[in-house]
Formats: structure tokens, sequence, C-alpha cells
């Protein structure tokens, strides 16, 4: 027992490395996801080609390779990049591709209608876009959203790979000392689903305040205060 | 590596050409473990879905908390579990067949879901009726829900087959001579990991497209009604 509760505070160093880089990525997808789903939704010229051949190079490739391309290449084609960096830029970016098709998605459920009105009110294409058609969007994002934070805490694991000391990285420097396999590997099991248990929560509570009537008393109050 | 199969460096070209033949013969065991990864998964994915209709909580309550916690921890703990824990129980798989089972049980939590969502499509009309027609237990399922289940659960198996495809360089992490492995394999040698990787990266997209559109045409050549299992 001493021995797993051992094998866990060395664990759980990894946890804010996992936390750090998970967030990072998380942050950047959104981003990511948010530009590439705008410009493939609304058919920009240009950037919708841009962010169509971005969605499906990172889709259709794995991420591991993807980690080791940004860590491995970038360097010999003089971008010099830390591997903590490389790591939040791959899950980052890879994640972002499929958070573009969640907001493109949602952003093509709006029913014409509301475009119809938007149109009728004389709004310009971004007030339409950013007072009509996101607010309600995001109602629809926010479950896959919430689903795609678990993604990207699985997804860190593989960071390891690349020399970053998240949870996976220290339990295999455990393992080399003490080959006790099955109580590391647990351990890392349970923390990792700790982890993700807190995010589902949030997930949840998110999906709670994405709701209409919370968005609107929001704006509500926003405009109060203006 | 085949002493047949010279790495040419003198030019860029020359370099990607002629290490095509070690990532295609990777490729190789890359789709042949995708394959055996996708096989597992859909006949456990089954399982897990019949048992998780299961009248008794005994079996329902610890099987859902089971399949939480394999579908949202990572795939690569995982495998290292499996991989280093199993040989101390006396069960000694090679590393190819340790890497499809994670990949398998992976997947099968999560088409456990596809599996019991395509049953709970299935109209109460058809229970009823087979009910009606005083069907077994067994005769239910493989005569009249599976057969019309199959054609709905088809493009969410599909994501699945093309998600295993990319999970799948993960195998690499436990020395799976692989595509990814055989690419950093030649970047080690030759110092050159940008024209590897980048292959490798390529021949995945080539691999995974070719797939999706398998799938777009087995959904269109399933019939919509279903298909009998006899």
């Amino acid at each position: 027992m001493s021995q797993t509760v051992a094998y866990f505070e060395y664990l759980i160093v990894g946890a804010k490395a996992t936390a750090l880089v998970g967030v990072v990525a998380y942050l950047l997808a959104i981003v990511f996801g948010f530009a590439a789903g705008i410009a493939r939704a609304e058919k920009i010229p240009v950037a919708n080609t841009v962010a169509f051949v971005y969605v499906e190079i990172f889709r259709g490739t794995s991420l591991l390779v993807q980690l080791f391309w940004i860590y491995y290449s970038l360097p010999l084609l003089g971008v010099s990049i830390s591997p903590l960096m490389a790591g939040c830029l791959g899950i980052g970016l890879n994640s972002g591709a499929y958070a573009s098709e969640i907001v493109r998605g949602a952003l093509l459920s709006i029913p014409a209608a509301q475009l119809e009105a938007a149109a009728a009110l004389d709004l310009s294409r971004n007030q339409t876009l950013w007072k009509i058609v996101i607010p309600q969007a995001v109602r629809e994002m926010a479950p896959p959203l919430g689903n795609l934070s678990i993604a990207i805490l699985k997804d860190t694991a593989l960071v390891s790979m690349i020399s970053i000391a998240d949870i996976a990285f220290r339990a295999q420097q455990l393992r080399t000392f003490t080959y006790d396999s099955s109580r590391i590997y647990g351990v890392s099991l349970a923390i990792y689903f700790a982890m993700a248990l807190v995010l589902l929560a949030m997930g949840r509570m998110a999906e709670y305040y994405a709701k209409p009537r919370y968005l609107r008393t929001w704006l509500l109050r926003r405009k109060v205060a203006q | 590596m085949n002493a047949v199969l010279a790495i040419d460096t003198s030019s860029n070209w020359g370099f990607a050409l002629s290490i095509m033949p070690i990532l295609l013969r990777g490729l190789i065991v890359t789709v042949a473990a995708a394959g055996l990864g996708f096989a597992i998964a859909l006949v456990i994915g089954l399982l897990f879905a019949i048992l998780r209709r299961s009248s008794s909580r005994l079996i329902t309550w610890p099987l859902v908390c089971f399949l939480e916690f394999v579908r949202d921890t990572p795939l690569l703990i995982q495998l290292f579990f499996l991989y280093y824990v199993l040989p101390g129980y006396g069960i000694r798989l090679p590393a190819f067949l340790t890497g499809a089972a994670a990949i398998g049980l992976q997947y099968g939590a999560y088409m456990a879901e596809i599996y019991r969502a395509g049953i709970e499509a299935i109209g109460r009309g058809q229970w009823e009726a087979s009910v009606a027609l005083n069907l077994g237990r067994r005769s239910v399922y493989r005569d009249v829900i599976i057969p019309q289940a199959i054609p709905r659960i088809i493009p969410a198996l599909g994501n699945c087959l093309v998600s295993i495809l990319k999970e799948t360089p993960i195998l690499y992490t436990v020395s799976v001579l692989e595509m990814l492995n055989y690419a950093i394999i030649i970047g080690d040698r030759t110092y050159q990991y940008t024209i590897p990787l980048t292959l490798a990266g390529a021949l995945m997209l080539f691999v995974t497209t070719i797939c999706a559109y398998l799938v777009r045409w087995i959904e269109l050549i399933v019939p919509r009604r279903g298909i009998a299992l006899r």
C-alpha cells in the first residue's frame, strides 16, 4: 500500500505537465477550430481552401506522426522549438482540425430563417455572424467541444514520446527502476481517469450554462451594465 | 532492414524513392494491425453491448464503469499496461498482438455505444411483433434486431475504422516494426527526419482517404432495409 502511495506521489508530479499541455492545446484547438470552422462555413475565399487543406491533412494522418514531424523536422527546417511547444502545437493543430468540423457543423445548423431575419434587419455579415449565428451555435457546440477536452487529455499521453515529463513519461521512468508494472500503470490510469472525470463534470456545467436562457440573461446583464 | 534496400542519400528525390519500399513494408504491418484491432473491437464491442442490455444491475453497473474507464483513459497507457503486465500473469503475446488487443479493447468500448444506439434505434413495434410471434430471445436479436441495426451503424463503424488506422502508429512505442518505426529508424541512421516522416504522413493520408471512400461505398451498397444473417 505504501508503495502505491509512493508511486502516486511520483506520478502526480507529471500531472502538472499533462495539465499544462492539455490546457494550452485545448485553447489552441479552440482558436484553430473557430478560425478554420468559420472560414469553411462562411466560404471566405482563399481562407476556405487553406482551412480545407489544413483540416484534411491533420484529420487524415496520425497524431504521433504529426508530433514527431514537428519535433524532428521543424528544427531541421530552421525553426527551433522546445519539446513543450512542439507537444502543445501538435495536439492543438490536430484537435483544432476536429474542432473546426464541430464549429462548422454548428454554424451550418442555424436555420436559414435566422439569416433572413438578420438580412431584413439590415445587419452586416459580421454582425450576423457574431451576434446572431455564433451565440446560438455555441449551444450546439458545447457537448462535442466538452468531449474534445477528454480526447485531448488522452492525446497528451503521447507527448511523453517527445521527452515531456508528463504522467506517462514518469510512469515509464518508474517502470525502468522498479519493474512493478501493474501498480505503476494502474495508478497512472487512475490519475488520468480522475482528470477525465473532472473534465466530464466541467463539460456538463458548460453545457448547462450554454443553454439559451443563461445566454439571454447574460447578454441582458451586459446591456444593463453598458 | 534488408541489405538489398540500399538507401540513396545523394538527392532528396532519390532518398525518398529509395526509402519508399521500406515504408511500404511498414505500412502493411500498420494496416494489418489496424484490421486485426478493428476485428477484435467489432466482436468485443458487440459482447459489451449485449451484456450492457442485461437485466441484472450486478452486470450492467460494473460494465458501465469499466467502459467509461476504458474510454476516458489514454490508449498509450492501456497499451503499456497490457504489454508489461500480461506477461506477469503468464500471457506472453507478441507486441503486434498486444497492440491489436489494446486498440481492440478501447475501440470495443466505443463500439458498444454504437451498437447500443443502433439497437435502441429499432422501433418498439419490432420488439412487440417479435413477442407476438413467440420468437426466442436469441432469435429476436439474430433475425429481427441486428439485421435492421446493421445499416444504421455502418457509418459510425466506418469512422471507427479510420480512427483505428490513425491510432496504429502508437504501436511504435512497444517497438512493433510498423511504418512510423521504420521512418524513425531511417531518420536515426541518416539524420534526415523530414523526408521519411513526411512520406509516412502522406502514405497515412492516402490510406485513410481510401478507407473513408471505401466506407462511403459500403454505406451505399448496403440495403437500407437491412441484411439477413442467414
